[in-house]
């Protein structure tokens, strides 16, 4: 009787705990904070009191972040506290996060995933400070409107990441091509690639790609359908137009070039990691690369927009944008980080001397772009770059198992599949 | 409770007993509460409330994230291969854990060395073991890249290489491990009964068959649920090495979670919904199993 009495007690207590506990969790999740200093009474500078703000990014933008920090803390009260978090990890830990209440003061965002985490809430409203800079039209329009909802800006650009066309001179002079002159087109691109491959090097291969990095394929193949006139997206980011003319003819042409054997073969599995490996060793002829590699590309390269199947030139303007979290108390001080961020100094100082793309029109052709005409070039390509802005991005493009994948791979790789259901099954994840 | 227990109970001060026992199983207690329960209870509740990654909880939905997490493209995709994946995994590494340990069962000084180095990979982590196999794999990186070369081969490109490859890795990683329980369970086994076999004119077939199998009855059983539910919830080995891909051919149950909550539709509710249908579900093969190997016994 007094065992079972017993169990009985505990099994009660125990519930009651279990109860208790719930409900804490959930009052920790849903508890919304009230605001601290509010951004928008700081004036056009912020406050610079020497307060403490922490930051976060994603790996691939360490050595751009850690520049602007340094710079940051050297000539600032304030100190800026930098946390850098594996990419493949950064959305599951701002969602925790974010869940919880404690995100940093300033954190940045993939740009393609802006948009969703604007509209989720998880960055403050600064279009009162942003609306105040002078500057304000010269600021890069891709990532503005990424973060941009109902026509206030949240968001404002970190560091831009260009796709460019890059090739290696020295095995264009090899191949007996014009070390100076860029491939005009699409199908230029795909006879330099295999003249490269018919030189027969051991391990050289005329160019690479990432077949099994939703990203990566975003990053490289979109500009090619702009360049051209054609278009990835309907306005509202709800419908895909990938079963294009223009994105039929860029599937066709890179099948083709996979069935010639100038792709590099590790192309077909590749996720992502090692995807610009190859061209950095010097083993591929010419490939459509991150700008942000440019200072750490050891031999003579060539730099020129990406190329569609008729011409033309485009990049896919992506990297990082960032903004004043929901949970930061300290939004004026935060903006002063941004607004220094802005300024002439960090932009030309910081950014454009270390060969990166300043996220300002105004200030495209500064003392060091002028050094190397391959920055001027970057820099005026990005003025005809784009890029794509849609609530689902993620799930539709970058995820590794995204119908995005599915359609390139049966377009390039297993030549089979319906262009159109594949398109539609896109369709379908934007629309969710 | 017994007699004697019983009457010390009533000899003493009824309120103290109570307490003391309390006392004693605070400390368990409180770790499987706040180790155990709790998680738990918090996947229950997910699973049945509309739960945004990055929004938090936005109040009960049930039975909406199971309906999802059923309707999910990959779902079925996922569960055939999890169970095409653990069959093939337990029954090579049963066999072979096994046959290594009837090779190295008398010790001699050789098969110290032999035991040694197969029970080495154990002593890696499966991340650490499926990054190791990323860069022996990589088309690219790998020193066995000039035969995939020549060969026009990969060993993650096609579905069934990437199933072989990942499945090569595990038995790798814990052939060794699967050896030691079997050796522990073939030690178990009194050698007086093989020398009865023996005089009896038993060959080594028929001994291996008639006294050896039966007796391993129990080590099997727990080796077959460890290496059974280890595999359904594989996740490490291919979020490394495939991602799911090619054309996601080798998406696991757990990977199907992992993704549905961090990478793409962010939605803890249907991925917690996953969760409990896969805990339920070992429940049940776990169950089963043990089940099986004791009315055999009986």
């Amino acid at each position: 009787m007094r065992r079972t009495l017993g169990r009985r007690t505990a099994l009660r207590s125990l519930a009651g705990a279990l109860a208790a506990t719930l409900v804490l969790a959930v009052a920790g999740c849903g508890g919304d904070d009230e605001a601290g200093t509010d951004a928008a009474q700081a004036g056009p500078n912020g406050v610079d009191d020497g307060s403490e703000l922490t930051l976060w990014t994603r790996a691939p933008l360490e050595k751009q972040a850690k520049l602007l920090v340094d710079a940051y803390n050297a000539s600032h009260q304030n100190k800026v506290s930098l946390t850098v978090v594996p990419n493949d990890d950064y959305v599951a830990k701002v969602g925790a996060a974010a869940g919880s209440g404690g995100l940093p003061d300033l954190f940045a965002a993939d740009i393609v995933y802006v948009p969703n985490w604007v509209s989720q809430g998880l960055f403050q409203d600064l279009s009162t400070n942003i609306n105040g800079l002078s500057f304000k039209d010269q600021i890069n329009k891709g990532h503005l409107s990424a973060g941009t909802l109902d026509g206030k800006p949240h968001v404002l650009p970190f560091v831009l990441d260009l796709s460019m066309l890059f090739w290696n001179k020295e095995l264009f002079k090899e191949a007996g091509l014009d070390p100076e002159k860029a491939p005009a087109n699409l199908e230029e691109y795909a006879a330099a690639a295999k003249k490269i491959q018919g030189l027969k090097k051991p391990g050289v291969y005329g160019t690479a790609t990432g077949l099994n990095c939703g990203g990566c394929l975003v990053f490289t193949w979109f500009p090619s359908i702009w360049a051209s006139g054609g278009e990835v997206l309907s306005a509202d980011g709800k419908s895909s137009e990938l079963a294009g003319d223009t994105a039929k003819q860029v599937y066709s042409t890179w099948a083709d070039l996979w069935k010639s054997g100038a792709v590099l073969p590790s192309s077909a599995g590749e996720t992502g990691p090692t995807w610009t490996a190859a061209f950095t060793e010097g083993k591929v002829g010419l490939m459509f690369y991150p700008a942000t590699l440019l200072s750490s590309t050891p031999f003579d390269a060539g730099v020129a927009g990406i190329p569609g199947p008729t011409g033309g030139a485009s990049t896919f303007v992506g990297g990082d944008g960032i903004g004043v979290s929901k949970d930061s108390k300290k939004a004026a001080q935060a903006w002063n980080f941004l607004s220094w961020m802005m300024s002439e100094d960090a932009q030309v100082e910081v950014l454009a001397k270390n060969k990166d793309v300043v996220s300002r029109a105004d200030l495209a052709t500064n003392k060091y772009a002028s050094t190397d005409p391959r920055l001027v070039t970057i820099n005026e390509v990005a003025g005809k770059g784009d890029t794509p802005v849609a609530l689902n991005f993620q799930q539709a493009f970058n995820a590794p198992s995204s119908p995005w994948l599915t359609l390139v791979r049966n377009q390039v790789l297993n030549g089979t599949g319906d262009v159109q259901k594949d398109n539609e099954e896109i369709t379908a994840v934007l629309q969710q | 409770m017994s007699d004697s227990a019983a009457t010390r109970g009533r000899a003493r001060p009824r309120g103290r007993h109570a307490l003391l026992g309390w006392l004693y199983a605070t400390p368990t207690a409180v770790f499987v509460v706040a180790l155990f329960v709790v998680p738990l209870g918090l996947v229950v509740k997910m699973s049945v409330s509309r739960w945004p990654l990055l929004a938090g909880d936005q109040g009960l939905n049930a039975p909406d994230n199971f309906e999802k997490a059923v309707d999910h493209r990959f779902f079925t995709d996922s569960v055939v291969f999890t169970i095409k994946y653990t069959v093939l995994a337990t029954v090579l590494l049963l066999v072979l854990g096994l046959g290594l340990a009837l090779l190295v069962q008398e010790s001699s000084r050789w098969n110290n060395l032999l035991r040694a180095s197969f029970l080495i990979p154990s002593a890696l982590g499966l991340a650490s073991a499926s990054l190791l196999f990323y860069v022996f794999y990589s088309p690219f990186a790998s020193p066995l890249a000039p035969v995939m070369e020549s060969w026009g081969f990969t060993f993650l490109g096609s579905p069934t290489a990437a199933l072989l490859s990942t499945t090569f890795l595990i038995v790798w990683r814990y052939a060794g491990f699967y050896m030691v329980l079997m050796l522990v369970g073939l030690q178990g086994i009194p050698g007086d009964v093989f020398e009865a076999a023996r005089s009896d004119g038993a060959t080594r077939w028929q001994t291996f068959w008639r006294v050896t199998l039966p007796l391993m009855r129990p080590t099997l059983a727990l080796t077959t649920v460890l290496c059974v539910t280890g595999s359904l919830l594989a996740f490490e080995q291919f979020y490394i090495l495939t991602k799911g891909g090619p054309d996601n051919s080798t998406i696991t149950v757990v990977q199907l979670i992992y993704q549905v909550a961090f990478q793409g539709q962010n939605d803890l509710g249907v991925a917690a919904a996953i969760s409990v249908i896969v805990l339920v579900a070992l429940v049940v093969i776990n169950a089963l199993q043990l089940r099986a190997f004791r009315s055999e016994e009986s």
